[in-house]
């Protein structure tokens, strides 16, 4: 292994008084001021050296292509400049304004909004409740419980969407199964154009929940016993101790979670992608959906592009209210 | 106190039980709620593994008990028909080698790239790591999309589309792989490394042979989401790779699920193809399930 190490000059400092004092200069190295520069730049040296791979692979693949979205977004990126990227033409705020009128769009956008607003907070619901009942005293089941809880998230999407699109089928899936032994007849909810968002909610919610249930259930084992136990010694009821001491010790975990929660709704794609196609009528079409078509489909890059940067914003911007909502009211 | 309706005497209840005066309400509230606690579970947890269930019977279904009314739960005859259809249809070895080959190389390059910062950011001083650590944090917060169409022109550009080197590449160091080793590596005691180079060591040595044997838990952890990331990858391959002798599974599923041509009125086959993809990683998450929870927690958490 020595032969990639950092070729750095001699690193023996066996005459150091104390092994201490090698970091904040606190003058105990009298003795060896060259050695000290020595070991710096040998840290310097080696800093860099472990920096560079991840750097490399950084500025290529991800501030590169961040500025070059922006860039792409002021021009006319067609499917002629792949080949020849250079002579793309600006066009100024044009794509921008262009999808202020699309229609597309703006249904998309709207999609998108109604899949937060629905998604997010049951996600958080139905992995708060999972989590206050795993804590609630059982200790046998529990990890047999959050296995099967759990087991959504690790599955790939695209599986989970094809599994879901038979389950949702309305002539031999598991619901229109369901319905029939109750003498019912199922929806087809994916074509129905009332049904099939909130149908791919649901789906997303079962999916996510598991996530936020771990980050609850790790939240709420870091609430000490004692202020549950002076709680109860005082009196309170279930829903007291829930209201009064759950939920306010679990607003940092709430903040994390609603976060990261929020962001993955808004970037919703794989599910609409392989269950609905957009559709009916444009009922699940995604920004992001929207975006692959337009860029992908259609090859207006340039077009693709502004989305991708409204996108960006609304994402950057819900989270930073969330940030302030939520955590002010810790204080 | 009623001791004996829930057999399971449990932590609370023999606590309380060999103290004189016990808090009555606290202890008897518990335990009368844990039927109901138990109830509630096992509904949720039917609910969440329902629809796996339905994947792992229909995929073994005759065409027959597919479309059976009244609904046939557990098949009349068990088949391997699906997935004999489904190989005929799809290259599934090739897209299953696609899939592990590309993750096994994103782990790889993940495992030793991220220790390597992470190891500088938590235990070197070098001029520049404020920066570089703000530059990982940031990057933590780039989402996908933003990425997705200048990548595709590059690749395109490097002649790179349909490569391997395409769908490894972008994931070889994640921000949040740096983030994990730095946490977890902060942790180990600065005196060590010290009594390493006083010892005369190099830090290559004392990076490679001292701090990361430390951190086998971090890296196990990060094993597990880098692989199982790369596993469930799909937009970036979507995008990447026109070619179905480099789909990666996930695509090859899609790609035949979304194909019209193929995939109308064949739910079994489909079902397969899903049992396919999701088995492995199911087998493993039941048996490394430890690490997932704790893991997500740890870097929710930290």
């Amino acid at each position: 292994m020595s032969t990639t190490a950092a070729k750095a000059p001699d690193d023996r400092d066996r005459t150091r008084p104390t092994g201490s004092a090698s970091r904040a200069g606190d003058g105990k190295d009298r003795g060896a001021p060259p050695r000290r520069r020595d070991r710096l730049s040998t840290q310097n040296l080696a800093g860099w050296l472990y920096s560079t791979p991840f750097l490399s692979l950084f500025l290529t693949f991800m501030a590169f292509p961040v500025v070059a979205t922006l860039v792409m977004s002021f021009t006319d990126f067609g499917l002629r400049n792949v080949t020849d990227p250079f002579s793309a033409e600006f066009i100024g705020l044009d794509n921008y304004t262009r999808l202020v009128e699309d229609e597309k769009f703006v249904r998309a956008l709207l999609n998108t909004g109604l899949f937060v607003v629905l998604g997010v907070p049951l996600t958080i619901g139905c992995g708060l409740v999972a989590a206050v009942l795993l804590n609630s005293g059982i200790d046998r089941m529990r990890t047999f419980f959050r296995v099967g809880f759990y087991a959504p998230v690790v599955t790939a999407i695209v599986a989970v969407a094809v599994i879901w699109r038979f389950v949702l089928d309305p002539a031999e899936g598991l619901i229109a199964g369901l319905a029939g032994q109750l003498g019912l007849k199922s929806p087809d909810f994916l074509a129905s154009e009332t049904l099939a968002l909130p149908s791919l909610v649901v789906m997303a919610v079962w999916r996510n929940m598991g996530t936020a249930m771990v980050l609850f259930l790790a939240g709420l084992q870091a609430i000490p016993t004692e202020v549950r136990e002076a709680a109860r010694i005082d009196g309170a009821g279930v829903l007291q101790e829930f209201r009064g001491i759950t939920v306010p010790l679990l607003r940092p975990t709430m903040l994390y979670v609603a976060v990261m929660t929020t962001i993955g709704f808004l970037n919703v794609f794989e599910e609409p992608f392989v269950m609905t196609d957009g559709g009916p009528s444009d009922s699940t079409l995604t920004i992001s959906l929207h975006m692959y078509r337009q860029g992908f489909d259609f090859f207006h890059m340039g077009y693709a592009s502004a989305m991708a940067y409204v996108l960006f914003v609304i994402v950057l911007a819900v989270t930073l209210l969330q940030l302030r909502l939520l955590k002010d009211k810790t204080r | 106190m009623s001791t004996s309706e829930t057999g399971t005497g449990t932590d609370a209840a023999s606590a309380t039980g060999a103290r004189p005066a016990p808090p009555p309400r606290a202890a008897g509230g518990f335990r009368a709620r844990k039927p109901l606690t138990y109830v509630l579970l096992s509904a949720g947890l039917l609910v969440m593994t329902a629809p796996f269930l339905w994947m792992g019977l229909s995929a073994f279904k005759t065409q027959r008990d597919l479309g059976a009314s009244p609904t046939v739960w557990i098949p009349n005859e068990w088949t391997l028909a699906n997935f004999r259809e489904l190989l005929s249809l799809m290259d599934v070895p090739q897209a299953f080698f696609n899939s592990v080959l590309v993750a096994v190389f994103v782990t790889a390059c993940n495992l030793l790239f991220c220790s390597m910062l992470g190891y500088a950011l938590a235990k070197l001083n070098f001029i520049g790591k404020r920066p570089v650590f703000a530059v990982v944090l940031g990057a933590l917060m780039v989402p996908g999309n933003l990425l997705l169409l200048p990548k595709f022109v590059m690749m395109s550009k490097m002649g790179l589309l349909d490569t391997y080197a395409a769908l490894v590449l972008p994931f070889a160091a994640g921000a949040f792989g740096v983030f994990l080793m730095r946490q977890f590596m902060t942790a180990v005691p600065d005196e060590l490394l010290e009594a390493a180079r006083i010892d005369g060591a190099r830090e290559w040595f004392i990076f490679w042979r001292i701090v990361l044997p430390l951190v086998k838990p971090a890296l196990a952890t990060l094993t597990i989401f880098v692989f199982l990331g790369s596993w469930n990858n799909f937009l970036w391959p979507l995008v990447a790779t026109n070619d179905p002798d480099k789909y990666t599974l996930p695509v090859a599923l899609a790609t035949f699920a979304t194909d019209p041509t193929k995939a109308d009125g064949s739910n079994g086959v489909l079902m397969a193809g899903a049992f396919l993809v999701v088995l492995p990683v199911l087998i493993v998450f039941v048996v490394l399930q430890r690490h997932f929870t704790q893991g997500i927690a740890t870097a929710g958490l930290k």
